[in-house]
């Protein structure tokens, strides 16, 4: 992981890691070239299909370890949806557990050393939060027709601060999806930038020690952000399509 | 797209190979990003949804089918354990009762015994007491005789030891005098 000293000055190249490169031989990246982002991404789908579908094969009553994994997943995710977005949204569980199975997985998948982390890209958080942002306000507006609206006028509030507060809710609703995938786009990318940095101090002698506990450190850290942020993602996601749903405060 | 670029340096990645600012910024790489991405989504959706999670509802609904008739099962077995403890206690307690029953039965019936085994030794008692009276009362008649036969033999020597003449009808005579008092 060291970037390692060029010409005895420290060079770091914290960002390096990010570098979208084809997999197989040098050349441009064109939109289906099989770079690491590819092989990273279709990773974390080998894994899912592993967990999820490898694991649970036996169908077992008792079950194994895997399956047991697999099930406390479902049961996480259907929990929540159920909890957050309400029994009528229990149909919209599978597009929710996807999102959160893929993040999870990319997100620790990333965690290996020398990989590459699909989600610390803006390309690539931003399809998921906008993604989720588009279906979010087409099935308000398809389940409520126009009264989806009434999501932005706050009727508890005094009728004078009613515009007001419209105009603060529709800014704030028009952010979410920004702020949805820079979240965990940032989350990610910056905690494997400070990564590479105490990786490039660990290069100096004098420093390493240090350094290696400071990774040690920030690695623990990442590893409880990776959950994090993907239920994180995944509960707002639920949020939204509660409003969606139940557009009426 | 990135056509314009060769070799592994494109816009986004300086000729030493190191990123030119962020490389999450880099436009060029964004259409094969999402491209990828979406094929990777898509995969995963159409895996869980038609696979994984449909299997693991119905594992998860089994099990509680599972568990919802083994603890039927086991409320069965509670009721009929319940039943049988039931059963045996009024079997034990009836058993009791016989017992009961039964002993109270043989004393009344020894009872019964008894009191005709006792009358009867009370008959016999009183037959024999009866007979030993008699018996006695001959023996006493019998001894008065003997005693007055005695005495008038005595009375007769001592009158004759005495160098009296007495007959026998005289010494009789007074003998009997003197014993009625």
């Amino acid at each position: 992981m060291a970037e390692g000293t060029e010409g005895g000055g420290l060079v770091f190249h914290p960002m390096d890691q990010f570098i979208v490169k084809p997999m197989f031989g040098d050349g441009a990246v064109g939109m289906f070239t099989f770079t690491n982002a590819a092989f990273w991404l279709l990773l974390a789908v080998v894994c899912v299909v592993a967990l999820m579908v490898l694991g649970t094969a036996k169908r077992a009553t008792v079950p194994t370890r895997t399956q047991s994994v697999a099930e406390l997943a479902y049961g996480f995710i259907y929990k929540m949806v159920e909890d957050v977005t309400g029994k009528d949204a229990v149909k919209y569980f599978p597009y929710i557990f996807t999102l959160f199975i893929f993040i999870l997985f990319s997100n620790f998948l990333a965690l290996i050393p020398m990989s590459f982390s699909p989600t610390s890209h803006i390309a690539v958080t931003a399809i998921l939060g906008f993604g989720v942002f588009f279906a979010v306000t087409i099935l308000g507006f398809v389940k409520n027709g126009a009264s989806f609206l009434g999501l932005f006028w706050v009727s508890s509030a005094p009728l004078a601060l009613r515009p007001v507060l419209a105009v603060i809710e529709i800014i704030s609703y028009f952010v979410r999806p920004v702020s949805h995938s820079i979240r965990l786009a940032g989350n990610i990318m910056a905690g494997h930038a400070v990564l590479k940095v105490f990786a490039g101090f660990a290069a100096i002698t004098a420093v390493a020690p240090l350094a290696i506990f400071g990774i040690i450190g920030i690695y623990a850290l990442e590893v409880l952000v990776s959950f994090i942020q993907a239920y994180v993602f995944t509960i707002l996601t639920c949020v939204y399509l509660k409003d969606a749903l139940h557009p009426h405060h | 797209m990135a056509t314009e670029t060769t070799g592994t340096a494109s816009a986004c990645v300086g000729p030493d190979g190191s990123a030119i600012g962020m490389p999450q910024l880099c436009a060029d790489w964004m259409p094969n990003q999402i491209f990828w991405l979406l094929i990777a989504l898509i995969a995963i959706y159409f895996v869980l949804s038609r696979i994984a999670l449909p299997r693991i509802a119905t594992v998860l609904a089994e099990r509680q089918g599972t568990i919802t008739n083994d603890l039927a099962a086991a409320e069965d077995l509670k009721q009929k354990a319940v039943e049988a403890e039931e059963a045996y206690n009024k079997a034990l307690a009836d058993a009791r009762a016989e017992a009961q029953e039964i002993i109270a039965k043989n004393k009344a019936e020894m009872q019964a015994e008894l009191d005709k085994a006792i009358a009867k030794a009370d008959a016999e008692i009183a037959a024999k007491a009866a007979e030993s009276e008699k018996a006695i009362s001959e023996i006493r008649a019998s001894a008065v005789e003997s005693v007055e036969a005695v005495a008038k033999d005595t009375a007769g020597s001592i009158v004759a030891a005495l160098g009296g003449q007495a007959d026998d009808a005289t010494v009789a005579a007074a003998v009997d005098a003197q014993m009625k008092g």
